[in-house]
């Protein structure tokens, strides 16, 4: 039941930056096999590195759409290098729920796929 | 008729607590749970008779390959076949179509041809085909269907044209437990000179399967669908069919005589045998087929659509959620799939756990029929011989949970 917890039902909800940027520099899209989940991570990075603006996309399940939700919030306005240093153990902690094995692909695919969209702008 | 909370004492799992609740298990689609005599048949096996099949002069040699043969003849005696050479034991169903789709689908498959699917198909029976299409330039075609979830065969003749190799169909839906009319494809197919291969590993526990009064060419299924272990699954084919293909892997046990530079293949089923198999695995699922056997295959399905019924009854009574697959019981059984609007189907499942309610949550396999169906996941309940109304009772009162949570 903990899983539940209020802050994971507002984000799942209303999630913060959901969209698309329609002027960004990068976005990726990935998708959880396991269970279906899918997010699309759009950014807009300065160039003095900075994550001016960041949007997602995605369908699936609460824990996955909190966790984009709440990693928008937590990068906006950082740097790149900022960005590329949130660790796993950090998205647990942002979520603040404990996660069985199966629930940790969905808890991370926003990370995954962040960092992806991160390494296409530095092409 | 039988009584499912006798029959749940044969299977130790279910007497477990899980999470300090009883355990509801309708996961039944994906893996059923195994009764205590496959359990000991296993245990009884490395015990007893452990040893390698088919190259030992000593008495556990003969022993354990007696015991390996004697499933296979009850193999070919639960599904009806000629001889018990027609069965290969494989991996599961999977590795079963895959053989297929390799030895056969190599030799007579070429460009131009035609391999006829339908859209209920689970993965293991329809990527194998995709690939086969590509390597031989050929053309996969999908039977489609209806809304509720029966094949479309509207256009049949149509998708028949054409130079068809092969129809390769599911006998019985794993997401909306709908059945398939084989009969009819089979008269079809035959129409034009084109095989039938049946996945049966959704089916088997429920409808059992006769494959020569269904007059079909290939069948697969697992053992660990229907009460067996897993990594244990049957290939059956017409003898004639199999002694034309080539091998599928090479190695020990499939040859009949090795050279330096060449070797000679072993008489079917063994030619398709390469390796040191599953031997409890298979000595184990002749156990399985014995205790199928001993219920009727029609007292299976009246139970099993007594449960669809009851259960889509009750599921009718929720706000937001849509029920999908057929409403008439007597086409379908085995699973009811659900997805309620505005949850995702895992935290259904998520929340059903918390109440001890184990059901499939997800695509089961079937993307390119949540497509079809235009849902990303289902929620599904599948039944088998041991479940009863009271199961379908806890997944009701859970599933209202997930409304309180969500705040439907």
């Amino acid at each position: 039941m903990d899983l539940y917890a209020e802050n994971i039902l507002d984000h799942y909800k209303n999630p913060h930056n959901k969209g698309k940027l329609e002027n960004a520099t990068a976005s990726f899209a990935d998708s959880n096999p396991l269970c279906g989940d899918k997010i699309e991570m759009s950014v807009r990075i300065n160039d003095k590195g900075i994550i001016e603006d960041i949007g997602f996309l995605g369908e699936g399940c609460a824990i996955s759409q909190a966790s984009a939700s709440l990693l928008t919030d937590e990068v906006m306005g950082k740097s790149v290098d900022e960005a590329n240093g949130i660790t796993n153990e950090k998205i647990y902690e942002l979520l603040g729920v404990p996660l069985t094995t199966n629930r940790v692909k969905c808890a991370l695919l926003s990370l995954v796929t962040l960092k992806k969209a991160l390494a296409l702008t530095k092409l | 008729m039988f009584n499912s909370k006798i029959i749940q004492k044969d299977f130790p799992i279910l007497q477990n607590m899980l999470n300090g609740k009883r355990l509801v298990y309708l996961d039944n689609a994906s893996t059923t749970q195994k009764p205590q005599v496959v359990i000991d048949a296993i245990s009884g096996y490395y015990s007893t008779l452990n040893s390698n099949i088919h190259r030992g002069v000593h008495t556990l040699s003969e022993r354990a390959t007696d015991a390996y043969e004697n499933t296979r003849t009850k193999v070919a005696q639960f599904i009806h076949a000629e001889e018990s050479s027609e069965i290969i034991f494989t991996r599961g169903a999977t590795e079963a179509i895959n053989l297929v789709a390799s030895s056969w689908g190599e030799t007579n498959v070429n460009e131009g041809d035609v391999i006829i699917v339908t859209a209920l198909e689970h993965h293991s029976n329809l990527v194998p085909w995709q690939q086969l299409v590509k390597r031989k330039k050929a053309e996969l075609r999908i039977i489609p269907i209806t809304d509720d979830g029966f094949l479309d065969l509207n256009n049949l003749d149509t998708l028949l044209s054409g130079s068809v190799k092969l129809l390769a169909i599911t006998q019985m839906s794993n997401v909306l437990g709908v059945q398939t009319p084989i009969k009819l494809l089979v008269q079809k197919a035959q129409e034009i000179g084109a095989k039938v291969l049946v996945d049966a590993a959704q089916g088997m526990a429920h409808l059992g399967l006769n494959v020569k009064e269904l007059n079909i060419d290939f069948a697969a299924f697992s053992s660990h669908k229907m009460f067996g272990p897993t990594g244990v699954g049957v290939l059956w084919a017409r003898k004639d069919i199999l002694e034309a293909m080539p091998p599928y892997q090479f190695g020990g046990d499939m040859v009949k005589e090795v050279f330096p530079f060449e070797a000679t293949w072993n008489d079917v089923p063994w030619k398709f045998e390469a390796g040191t198999p599953n031997i409890s695995g298979v000595v184990a699922f002749g156990a399985a087929i014995e205790y199928l056997e001993s219920f009727s295959f029609a007292d299976i399905q009246e139970h099993d659509q007594k449960l669809y019924a009851y259960a889509r009854t009750q599921l009718r009574e929720f706000p937001k959620l849509k029920l999908l697959g057929p409403e008439d019981p007597a086409k379908a059984g085995g699973a009811v799939s659900f997805v309620v609007d505005g949850v995702h189907p895992h935290d259904i499942g998520s929340i059903l756990n918390d109440s001890g309610v184990a059901v499939r949550t997800g695509h089961h396999c079937a993307q390119p029929l949540m497509q079809r169906l235009q849902v990303q996941a289902t929620v599904r309940a599948s039944f088998s011989i041991y479940n009863d109304e009271d199961d379908v009772d806890a997944l009701i009162g859970a599933l209202k949970n997930v409304y309180e949570i969500f705040k439907i």
